[in-house]
Parts: C-alpha cells; sequence; structure tokens
C-alpha cells in the first residue's frame, strides 16, 4: 500500500496509555477544584446560619420589616438596612446602566479613531483598579461637598416629594448611590463593550444592507444581539453594588432611623455590618449574622434571577 | 494605465451605476484599479473571475457598504442617476435603501423568519399588508415552503442554504432599485439554486440586478452582461492589483471573447 510508507511518521495514532492516565487525572483535579468551591459557599452559609440561629429564633421573619434597631433594649430589626441596600443599589443601576451600556456603544462604534477609543476604555477600566476606601474619602471630600448644593436645589424645588423631603447636609443615601455608580461603572462598561463587540460584524453589514441607519442597527440589531451579555454584566454589577460596603459606610451616614428620603442618612446590611461587628456582643452579634444571612440570600435570588434572564434572552437569539 | 476594455454603447438612461476610474484601496494596498464600468439598468450584471481580485470589494462600493471597513479609500467616481455616490453630500443609508444587497455569507437578524422580512421593510417604511409581503418575498426567493409553518422561529433556526434565500427575501422584500449580489448561491444545493436564478429572471423585470459567481454555467444562465475581473502581480505591491479584463454581453465573453485571459478562464485553462 502506497500509504504504509508514511504512516511511520505519525506516532501518535495510539495514544500511550500514560497519555490517558494524564486526561483522567486532569479531570479529577478540575472535579475536585469546582467541589471546593461548593464547599467553601456551602461552609460560609452554614456558619452564618448557625450563628444566626438565636436571632431567628427570637425574632422570625418580623426581623425583617421591623425597623428599631436598638442594642440597648435588644430590640432589631433590619428594615432600614435592607431597603437601603436594594434603594442604593436599584437607584445606582439605574444610573449606571444607560452610563455604560452608552459608553459601550461609544466605545464599540467608529465616532472616533479607535486609538482614543482604546484611551478611554482603558480610563474607564482603571476605575475599578481604585480601592474603595479610596473612593470613600474622595466621597466624603470632594463628591459630598460638591454635590450638596444641587441636591439642596432640588429639595427646594420638589422637596414636597416624599423622596426629596430632607434638606442634605452632608453624608446620605444620595451620595452613596453615586459612588457606587462610580464603582460599577467600569463592570458594566466593559462587559457590554465585550459583548457588543462580540456581535458578529456580519449582522452589522445585514442592517446596512437593508437599509438601517446607525441608530435603528444599534438598538434594533446590536443591541438585542449583544443582550445577553450585556444584562450578565449589570447583574454583576449589582451583586457588587448589594455587597459594597467600605465607600458606602463611609458616606451612607449609618443611620438606621427609617425615612423615605433619598438625602438623609440612611444604611446598608454591609454598612452595618460593617459599623457594628466591632463592639457588638451577645444577641446583636446574631442580629448582625442574621441581617448577614439575608444579604446573601438577597445575593443568591439576584443571581439565580440573572442566569434565568440570561438564559431565556440568549434562547431568543442564538 | 488604461486596460483595453470594451464598453458597450448603451444610451445613458439604460445605464443604472457607472463606474469613472475606480481605484479602491484598503490602507496603501490598492484592491482594484482602474476600473470603467457601466451596469446596464433592468439586467443581470454578472462579475466573475478568480479569487481575491475584487469583485466583492467593488460590489461592496455600489451600496457604499466599504464604509464600514476603517482602511477602506477609493478613488474615481461612482454614478448612480447622476449623482457621485460618493459625494459629500450623499446620504450612504438613502444609498443602501435603493441599492439592497445580498452577502457571500448568510447573515439573517436573531430575530424571528417573519421580523427578519418585516424589519427591512418597515425601516425602508413600507406601508403594505406585511404578511403578504413576507410571503411573496419568501416566495419569490424560493423558501416559502420550508418557512412558513414556522414563520415565529428565529430564522437561525434555517439550515445555511435556506439563511441564504432568507437574507435574498430580506432583500426583495425593501423593493430596492438595484439588487448586488455577492455569491448568493455558493451555500445552496443545485435546486435551490436553480429556484433562485429563475426568481432572478423574473426580478429583473423590476430589479436592476449585479451578482458575482464563481459559477460559469450561473453566468451564463442568468446573466446579460459579464464582467471579468482578473488580478496581477505589480511591481512593488504589497499583492495582487485586481482590474476589470473585459465587460461584454455574456454570450460574447464565453464564446467569443477579445482577451486572451479571458478565453482561458472561461475554458477552464486558468492559474
Ligand atoms: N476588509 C479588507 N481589508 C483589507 N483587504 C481586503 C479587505 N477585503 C478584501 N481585501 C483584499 O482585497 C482584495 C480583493 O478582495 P475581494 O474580497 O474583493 O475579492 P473577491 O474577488 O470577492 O474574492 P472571492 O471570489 O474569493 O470572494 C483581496 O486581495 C483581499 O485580500
Ligand atoms: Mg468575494
Amino acid at each position: 500500500m502506497a500509504s504504509s510508507g508514511s504512516e511511520g511518521l505519525y506516532t501518535l495514532r495510539h495514544r500511550p496509555p500514560s497519555d490517558k492516565l494524564v486526561d483522567q487525572s486532569f479531570r479529577f483535579l478540575v472535579t475536585a477544584l469546582a467541589a471546593l468551591v461548593a464547599i467553601i459557599l456551602f461552609a460560609i452559609f452554614l456558619v452564618v446560619t448557625l450563628d444566626a440561629r438565636e436571632a431567628i429564633a427570637k425574632f422570625g421573619l418580623g426581623f425583617l420589616v421591623n425597623s428599631t434597631w436598638n442594642p440597648s433594649t435588644e430590640n432589631f430589626g433590619a428594615f432600614t438596612a435592607i431597603y437601603g441596600t436594594l434603594l442604593t443599589s436599584a437607584l445606582a443601576l439605574l444610573l449606571a446602566i444607560p452610563l455604560g451600556v452608552g459608553t459601550a456603544i461609544f466605545l464599540t462604534e467608529n465616532f472616533i479613531p479607535s486609538r482614543y477609543r482604546t484611551i478611554i476604555g482603558n480610563l474607564v477600566e482603571l476605575l475599578a483598579a481604585i480601592p474603595s476606601v479610596v473612593l470613600g474619602l474622595w466621597a466624603i471630600f470632594v463628591l459630598e461637598p460638591v454635590l450638596r448644593p444641587l441636591l439642596q436645589l432640588i429639595h427646594r424645588l420638589l422637596g414636597w416629594i416624599p423622596f426629596f423631603s430632607t434638606m442634605p447636609t452632608g453624608p446620605g443615601v444620595m451620595p452613596a448611590v453615586l459612588i457606587l455608580v462610580i464603582m460599577v461603572l467600569p463592570i458594566i462598561t466593559a462587559i457590554s463593550r465585550d459583548s457588543l463587540n462580540q456581535v458578529p460584524p456580519d449582522l452589522r453589514q445585514a442592517a446596512y444592507g437593508v437599509g438601517a441607519t446607525r441608530w435603528t442597527s444599534i438598538f434594533k440589531v446590536l443591541l438585542p444581539a449583544a443582550i445577553s451579555g450585556i444584562i450578565g454584566g449589570v447583574m454583576l454589577a449589582l451583586g457588587r453594588a448589594l455587597g459594597e460596603t467600605m465607600a458606602v459606610t463611609m458616606i451612607i451616614g449609618n443611620s438606621n432611623n427609617f425615612t423615605l428620603s433619598w438625602f438623609a442618612p440612611g444604611n446598608t446590611i454591609s454598612a452595618l455590618l460593617a459599623n457594628q461587628f466591632g463592639e457588638a456582643d451577645g444577641l446583636q452579634v446574631h442580629a448582625l449574622m442574621y441581617a448577614a444571612l439575608v444579604l446573601m440570600i438577597i445575593t443568591f435570588i439576584v443571581n439565580v434571577l440573572a442566569q434565568w434572564i440570561v438564559k431565556r434572552l440568549s434562547l431568543k437569539y442564538s | 494605465m488604461t486596460f483595453s476594455t470594451h464598453i458597450t454603447d448603451v444610451p445613458d438612461e439604460q445605464v443604472a451605476i457607472t463606474c469613472e476610474d475606480v481605484t479602491i484601496s484598503y490602507g496603501a494596498f490598492e484592491a482594484v484599479k482602474s476600473v470603467f464600468l457601466e451596469v446596464p439598468r433592468g439586467k443581470v450584471t454578472a462579475f466573475i473571475g478568480p479569487s481575491g481580485c475584487g469583485k466583492s470589494t467593488v460590489l461592496r462600493c455600489f451600496n457604499r457598504m466599504n464604509d464600514l471597513i476603517p482602511s477602506f479609500s477609493l478613488k474615481g467616481r461612482i454614478i448612480y442617476e447622476g449623482q457621485d455616490l460618493y459625494a459629500k453630500a450623499v446620504d450612504p443609508v438613502e444609498v443602501r435603501r435603493r441599492i439592497g444587497m445580498v452577502f457571500q455569507r448568510p447573515n439573517p437578524f436573531p430575530k424571528s423568519i417573519y421580523e427578519n422580512i418585516a424589519f427591512g421593510a418597515r425601516i425602508n417604511g413600507y406601508t403594505g399588508d406585511m404578511d403578504e409581503l413576507v410571503e411573496r418575498s419568501l416566495r419569490r426567493a424560493a423558501v416559502w415552503d420550508e418557512c412558513k409553518d414556522k414563520l415565529q422561529e428565529s430564522g437561525y433556526s434555517l439550515s445555511g442554504g435556506q439563511q441564504q434565500r432568507l437574507c435574498i427575501a430580506r432583500t426583495i422584500a425593501t423593493q430596492p432599485d438595484v439588487i448586488l449580489m455577492d455569491e448568493p448561491c455558493s451555500a445552496l444545493d443545485p435546486i435551490s439554486t436553480l429556484k433562485v436564478e429563475e426568481t432572478m429572471h423574473e426580478l429583473k423585470k423590476d430589479f436592476t440586478i449585479v451578482i458575482v459567481t464563481h459559477n460559469m454555467q450561473q453566468a451564463v444562465r442568468v446573466s446579460d452582461m459579464t464582467a471579468f475581473y482578473n488580478a496581477v502581480a505589480v511591481e512593488g505591491g504589497t499583492g495582487k492589483v485586481g482590474y476589470l479584463v473585459e465587460f461584454d454581453e455574456t454570450a460574447n465573453i464565453f464564446n467569443n471573447p477579445r482577451q486572451q485571459a479571458t478565453q482561458e478562464y472561461v475554458s477552464g485553462r486558468f492559474g
């Protein structure tokens, strides 16, 4: 046979046993590593739940809707902090999504030469590298004082709306929201940009080919095609916003008195924990652990929701 | 530099698109040089030639699709309805609404089959009966039978060949004045190819069609005029430069070409 001469040049037509062994051990190794992740997660959950047990027994689900937090009478409720967590995260996303997705669109369209786009893209990503304690300081010394006159103006004009009903005089929910916007912006921008870049160029050509304008092709074709990635980025950002501790603690005012106003001091679960854990003892520790458990569950729900949304949307578009 | 290009004498109102000394470059690389060409109105014009000679490049200039490529630049003039397509005042979006395109690779929208057709029509301000338009366009593109029971399913649920016919239907649905087709049948089986060719015969009553094809028989079957492009290596150049060798009635190109290169290409003795 003519080919038998060249056959001898290919020595790996049969894989040696050692080769297969490597395959198998690799599989074992990665299984173990993946299991470790699950075990750690479960262990944390377990410890937090165990520590929260007493508080759960004492306050039950009422903990979630009780807005008093009084260590001297040992009456604890996390409503203010839960509300603050959800409110700051939601407001931050509301502002950061248009900003971040808009930036991503700008960075993936050819409005300016790609050299400058790369620079801007890198700058946005550098935002993510600023330690949150630095952002917190910046919020205290720069952002909040600069912003205050504007917030005061809003209060004077729109003070009849409950959300603006207090006179902003210092740390509060609104500066915390803005600092969260700055923190989640790079996540949303970077992931949206990557998802937009992954939309095949053929699709853009298709849109232009039927006579679409740039805007139609962005909003009707490119964004829908990239939506699952963008939502994934938004959910990551939400996770970050829900759990962010340092910068928020520094600027939110850490008040446990419930108010609807965005201009008054407030609290989040992670800020509450960071503030009180050091000096807490007895039931207060358990109450804090209960609050931590609530935060974990909220984050968990958000993640599951995110995966569900991404799955639904990507089914539609692939 | 002039190439001995034969231009058939057609009166002006019968010309859809004119190329006047068009040279197209990607960065410093001249992909196609000095093309003179008159695409006749209401006829099918075929572009043939070896791979990489610039057929797609020239075709994409007719509806300013090359605008999407940053390194692209063009010298010379491409005239459509008395207007230089690359003049400053010309809006490329309006150009593309009148000169539609079917691409070399199928590229349906990530939308339902129905939306794939309706999207372009809506963009072009279509006000008629959308259901009727969708059915008619799919029928004309010979893909109705495969689609009729799954109009609400994703365009990606079709096979590659069906997707290409969906893209043809999408273009037909926007009722352009000129349709550019870049190897529309390269992913199709012989039967769908014949169907699409029949469609072209019918379409040329209303549209001007320019089609790039590697299939000689197809060029003979569908086209009235044929342009043969070739590429030559030039001294000091970075790659082969494409040029238009010969443009004539299809029968002449295949039976009685003026240029030796054409003769060799159409008879398969090329290389
Ligand atoms: N986007 C681009 N950037 C740089 N060079 C390009 C680009 N598109 C095409 N070219 C070059 O231009 C020349 C002509 O390409 P074109 O795609 O027009 O060839 P073609 O005749 O359509 O070939 P085929 O029959 O294989 O489709 C080739 O040398 C190619 O490398
Ligand atoms: Mg091509």
